[in-house]
């Protein structure tokens, strides 16, 4: 009985189905995996830059600035991301062509992969400025204070002190976004982008093999976590040097 | 009070000699707090002005104002006759007016901090070119040999790799007065540098600002140093409450004070 269970479980034909050619699906899942890798980077990347901005604009910027920016972080975080992939797969760029109809322009189309970067870019955004907000807020006052003293001008000072001053702080963070932005393209699957999990799905549901697809799934959103986890302690490694070990330092 | 010099210099301050620092009528508030008072100060090209005071009698600020990094409420201040310009900030108090010059001003003076704040992210002798190359605009080698011979002068050459968090507070504070000549700042600014270090570091220290003080550069050193003062000082101010209490040569400060606070002062710090 149990032999039975577990030998219709592990399907003989897992490595047939996984073959990396027709009729196996295993090309359909490492292009959707390659898909969402180049959807996460591409968001992580997109959701830096604003939190870098937002980050340096919340703690510097004027008042105006700083409500905008306060607007965004707490709109963003409190949205649901799907909604809000929704809202920008559909309804934004519905709005654009209304408005370039009504200016007498061509319509424009949204592809899958940008609206996904966006979106997902988007609500990065709002989590890395405060991520990046916080480690600024870490580097010691006296370290910025040393740049003012010997004449940095404030874009110098931002370039040379405090991003690599607060690096150190804010990787933990940062490598957590990366992580959630990697498995958020996941959610891209509903306006049909073919990242791992629709493709994944398609595979299952055409075989009705489950159990295989979704395990190779699983196996390779993990592999790219254990990769990203060694290259993240390296870059650690790296941003933290000229302070003491962590070990030794307890 | 007149701002004349009452010193007897113990090098070659000559009365012809140029204004490097000159601070009239500085008044610094925080809030309803009113640190600085009213204070005039000057130092001219080979002066080493000691500030002495006790306990939050402004005398960090007033060095703190000279270039900026606290904007004073009013007053005038002038770097090597230049005036830096300042404008209100719309709450009653001062913004450098033109940010080009403050930079310009600030990259010329060598401050050095209580607590050093050496750059942690770079190693000693990437502190003392980081200035030079990236805002003095000097070549990246001829940068490192200038830094290499201040290290060595300051007795860190062998040091020069390493990182400050793996240097004793002694050593990153000689780092920093490394890193604060390599500006080759016309005045150098001190903001208590020897009260953060272990009493057995502290020698080191101030052997290294001695040697700068003997050899005719001009300083502004804020310190509770009163024999150190006494011995590297051309001329002397207390600060007491915001104010000059009374300012003069080390021997006439500390040899025969006149005002009733000083006289108090030298007897608690003895």
């Amino acid at each position: 009985m149990t032999d039975s269970f577990f030998l219709s479980l592990a399907q003989t034909s897992m490595f047939e189905l996984l073959a990396p050619t027709p009729p196996g699906w295993g090309g359909n899942l490492v292009r959707g995996f390659i898909n969402s890798i180049g959807i996460g980077v591409g968001a992580f990347a997109l959701g830096l830059l604003i939190g870098i901005g937002g980050a340096f604009g919340k703690l510097y910027g004027g008042p105006v600035r700083r409500d905008l920016l306060q607007v965004y972080t707490t709109l963003i975080r409190a949205v649901p991301e799907l909604v809000l992939i929704l809202l920008i797969y559909f309804a934004v760029p519905d709005l654009i062509n209304r408005l370039l109809d009504t200016l007498g322009y061509g319509r424009i189309d949204v592809s899958g992969p940008m609206a996904g970067i966006v979106a997902l870019g988007f609500v990065q955004g709002a989590y890395a400025t405060e991520v990046l907000r916080g480690a600024i807020l870490a580097v010691p006052q006296g370290q910025i204070e040393a740049g003012r003293a010997f004449g940095m001008n404030p874009t110098m000072l931002m370039r040379r002190i405090t991003m690599p001053a607060m690096l150190p702080f804010a990787i933990p963070g940062l490598a957590n976004l990366w992580l959630v932005a990697f498995k958020g393209t996941a959610l891209l699957a509903v306006v049909g982008f073919n990242e791992l999990t629709l493709e994944t799905r398609q595979a299952a549901g055409t075989t009705k093999a489950y159990f295989t697809f979704f395990m190779a799934a699983g196996v390779l959103y993990l592999l790219l976590t254990l990769i990203s986890n060694v290259l993240i302690g390296r870059v650690e490694h790296w941003a933290r040097r000229g302070r003491q070990p962590i070990a030794e330092s307890r | 009070m007149t701002a004349t010099i009452m010193a007897i210099p113990r090098h070659a301050v000559t009365d012809t000699a140029a204004e490097a620092i000159h601070v009239q009528d500085l008044h610094k508030k925080f809030g309803a707090l009113h640190v600085l008072k009213g204070v005039s100060l000057s130092a001219r090209d080979g002066d080493v002005v000691a500030i002495i005071g006790g306990s939050g009698s402004g005398k960090s600020t007033l060095l703190r104002c000279i270039n900026c990094l606290e904007n004073p409420t009013s007053g005038v201040i002038r770097v090597n006759g230049e005036e830096i310009r300042l404008k209100p900030d719309g709450n009653g108090s001062t913004l450098p007016a033109d940010r080009k010059q403050i930079e310009r001003v600030r990259s010329r003076l060598g401050m050095v901090f209580q607590s050093f704040n050496l750059w942690t992210h770079m190693t000693l002798i990437e502190n003392v070119i980081e200035v030079p190359v990236h805002v003095l605009g000097v070549k990246r080698e001829m940068a490192i040999i200038e830094a290499e011979k201040l290290l060595a002068r300051v007795g860190l050459l062998e040091k020069r790799h390493v990182y400050p968090a793996f240097l004793s507070g002694g050593q990153q504070q000689r780092g920093a007065i490394a890193r604060a000549l390599a500006v080759q700042p016309r005045v150098m600014l001190f903001d208590e540098p020897t009260s953060s270090l272990d009493p057995e570091l502290i020698g080191e220290v101030l052997g290294v600002i001695g040697d700068l003080a003997r050899e005719g550069r001009t300083m502004i050193l804020v310190t509770h140093e009163m024999k150190f003062a006494r011995e590297v000082a051309t001329r002397v101010v207390f600060l007491h409450e915001g104010r000059v209490e009374e300012e003069g040569s080390p021997d006439a400060i500390f040899g025969s004070p006149k005002s009733e606070r000083l006289q108090q002062f030298i007897r608690r710090v003895g």
